[in-house]
């Protein structure tokens, strides 16, 4: 660490997550085209303006002041919440954005720490979804064990590409996935048992005889959003797969994780078990996935083919790149970004995909590093050098 | 089998193999010379259908009446934009992208794909439903038993492969052959000796999108319909193609393209359900690469450590 971040007041930091979680709010709550648009363009030129060594500062006032960087992060995130209490549409989209994180984190571990391509992550989300469909359409069967069925069969599943994966590398190992992509939805597409083109419906989660999918009445009279309950649900589960990812990055795994990325060969020299780690991070990035789409499709209550597509796959990849590949909290506002902006911008809507594509384009040939770049790890963020 | 049925799978098949070969040498070329898998291929064969159609379209308005002639001209003039298309795409976002990860690349190609595809879709006049591509060529049937052989795909297989020979003896016996391939050896070996090294990459693009502008336009004449999406998959089954025959090499590429007809058409045979052939030759693909992990002809250099 240098001078930087001796002087980094923890102040700043707060102060930049304060203004994160009002533009958020603003754009959540804007209503009229011109509004969202006036506060894209607002926050892209504050963006601009700030320069990066505003941004440096920024981050390592975060990197230097972690855990109340988290908790102010998280009373933030549940004030924003909190406000939306009555809005369905709001709601929507912001357990979407944190389910697609988690989603994204897998394929966070799978790519950005182990170096795994994987370009059928709608393939994992949709395995989960389809597991969700199957499983709760039988009474009897606790819908929490759903979840944690679906992250399993996802690993599972995903664990039949895990020898082919190993014996190739780079563009064939791509190829890999993306047949896998395209031979998930085209199995999807014809199979009976699985809906064909129409797709299942899914009924909506009830843990412990809490439906999720009832309006929540409040003691004194009101009505709150049943999307609250899925809300809170995926915060939970993305602070889990949050604290999961950064434990893991931290730890010696994380570290073999690098080497096996950064030089196969070499890690193979020093004792690192190549196989084993590659096998490590594709199954966890996989059984993440497969939870955060269990949960994705008992909120939105059907699941089809069309939803799993390697076009949605490759969505998946965009948000990491865009949010800094092998860089965790990139991945939320990436998300928010490529889910949200779409859905508030009507006028932009046709051309979503178009403009999607465009701005990939334009990031990948400009900041091939993506949005917040991945830093260095800070093992004792207190330490200063002499 | 009943001949004649089995004739009709062969004759399918081969036209299909046709197809995909010449996507696959397209995606062969282009990783033989910069080591990069341009994955908007498959959408450049698209916009290549739809530069055809065009063509056609102007033709006919100008009041040309021979078939034949102007499938050759809608040929030509798609092969000639999507050469162009081809080399701006290397120009501007391949060739900038050399030293950047091979997964940028992979992406940055694939989002070009996705901009093409949806610029058609919404620009292209009612560009999202599916276009009739006009029967061109003189369909007389030739009957052989129960199998009628028609004319038209018989001068399209013939012009595929014509198209798949000429490139290979253009680069296996010319002297711009003879760059491409010192460049795929070893690009600054290459440069050294006085190879201009953009130019050798730009026209190999050049000649992989042409081909794949004139698989674009065969796909539309045997089809007899286009649409925006027809981009995706071809270009998924041509980098299977030219994967599981081995990157880099042309036969491998050609044999990919057959060997991925040839499963998809045992698929639709031997499933009651026909929309399985995809999920049979796909599945078939993930085992090869299991089994040949850089393809049925083998990458001929050892791997760089």
């Amino acid at each position: 660490m240098n001078a930087a971040s001796q002087s980094a007041s923890p102040w700043l930091g707060m102060l930049a997550l304060l203004f994160v979680a009002m533009f958020a709010f603003a754009f959540l709550r804007a209503e009229q085209q011109w509004q969202v648009a006036a506060l894209a363009a607002v926050g892209t030129i504050g963006l601009l303006l700030m320069g990066r060594s505003n941004m440096r500062r920024i981050e390592s006032s975060w990197a230097a002041h972690q855990s109340s960087m988290q908790w102010t992060a998280i009373v933030l995130s549940a004030i924003v919440i909190f406000l939306f209490r009555e809005d369905h549409f709001a709601l929507l989209m912001i357990a979407t954005v944190m389910l697609f994180s988690v989603a994204c984190l897998g394929l966070n571990v799978q790519f950005g720490y182990a170096g795994v391509v994987n370009f059928a992550g709608a393939a994992f989300l949709g395995i989960g979804g389809y597991t969700a469909a199957m499983l709760t359409a039988r009474p009897g069967i606790p819908h929490g064990f759903v979840i944690l069925v679906a992250g399993l069969l996802a690993g599972l599943i995903g664990s039949l590409l895990i020898l082919p994966l190993l014996r190739t590398r780079g563009h064939y190992a791509a190829l890999i996935t993306i047949a896998f992509a395209i031979l998930f939805r085209t199995f999807l597409e014809v199979s009976d048992t699985f809906g064909g083109p129409q797709g299942l419906k899914v009924s909506g989660l009830r843990i412990f005889g809490w439906s999720f999918n009832d309006n929540i009445e409040t003691p004194w009279g009101g009505e709150y959003s049943f999307y609250l309950n899925y809300v809170i649900l995926s915060f939970l589960l993305l602070g889990v797969a949050v604290m999961l990812v950064r434990r893991l990055e931290y730890s010696w795994l994380g570290l073999s994780l690098d080497a096996v990325r950064i030089d196969e060969t070499a890690a193979s020299v020093f004792g690192f078990d190549v196989a084993r780690w590659k096998i490590v991070a594709f199954t966890l990035g996989n059984a993440l996935a497969g939870v955060a789409g269990a949960v994705y499709a008992m909120m939105t209550g059907f699941v089809a083919p069309a939803n799993f597509t390697l076009a949605e796959s490759l969505i998946l990849v965009s948000i990491v790149i865009l949010g800094g590949v092998g860089n965790p909290i990139g991945i939320l506002p990436a998300a928010a970004l490529v889910l949200i902006l779409p859905e508030k911008l009507q006028a932009i809507q046709e051309y979503r995909y178009l403009l999607f594509s465009l701005f990939v384009i334009l990031v990948l040939l400009f900041r091939p590093e993506g949005l917040l770049p991945r830093r260095m790890r800070v093992y004792a963020p207190r330490w200063r050098s002499p | 089998m009943d001949p004649s049925l089995l004739a009709q799978y062969v004759f399918n098949g081969a036209m299909l193999g046709i197809i995909y070969a010449m996507v696959a040498v397209g995606f062969t070329l282009f990783f033989g010379v910069l080591d990069v898998i341009k994955f908007s291929h498959g959408d450049v064969l698209m916009v290549g259908a739809f530069t055809g159609l065009t063509t056609y379209l102007a033709l006919d308005a100008i009041g040309m009446k021979s078939g034949p002639l102007m499938a050759a001209g809608a040929m030509l003039c798609a092969m000639l934009a999507m050469a162009a298309l081809g080399a701006a795409i290397a120009r501007w976002l391949v060739l900038p992208l050399r030293n950047a990860p091979p997964i940028n690349v992979l992406l940055i190609t694939l989002m070009t794909g996705t901009a093409l595809r949806e610029a058609v879709r919404l620009f292209y006049p009612a560009g999202a439903n599916p276009k009739p591509f006009p029967n061109l060529l003189p369909s007389a049937a030739l009957p052989l038993g129960d199998f009628a052989l028609r004319t038209d795909n018989l001068i399209l297989l013939f012009v595929g492969f014509s198209a798949v020979v000429i490139v290979h003896l253009l680069v296996t016996r010319s002297k711009l052959g003879l760059a491409i391939r010192a460049v795929a050896q070893d690009a600054e070996t290459a440069q050294i000796m006085g190879m201009n090294f953009r130019r050798v990459v730009l026209i190999t693009f050049a000649l992989g999108s042409a081909l794949a502008a004139l698989a674009g336009v065969t796909a539309g004449l045997y089809y007899s319909e286009i649409n925006f999406g027809m981009g995706l998959l071809l270009g998924v089954i041509g980098f299977s193609a030219a994967v599981v025959g081995g990157l880099g090499n042309l036969y491998g590429a050609i044999l990919g393209g057959f060997l991925f007809a040839a499963l998809q058409t045992l698929g639709a045979v031997w499933f009651t359900v026909p929309a399985y052939k995809d999920v049979f030759a796909f599945a078939v693909v993930i085992l090869l690469m299991a089994w040949r992990p850089t393809g049925l002809i083998a990458e001929r250099s050892a791997e760089r450590v």
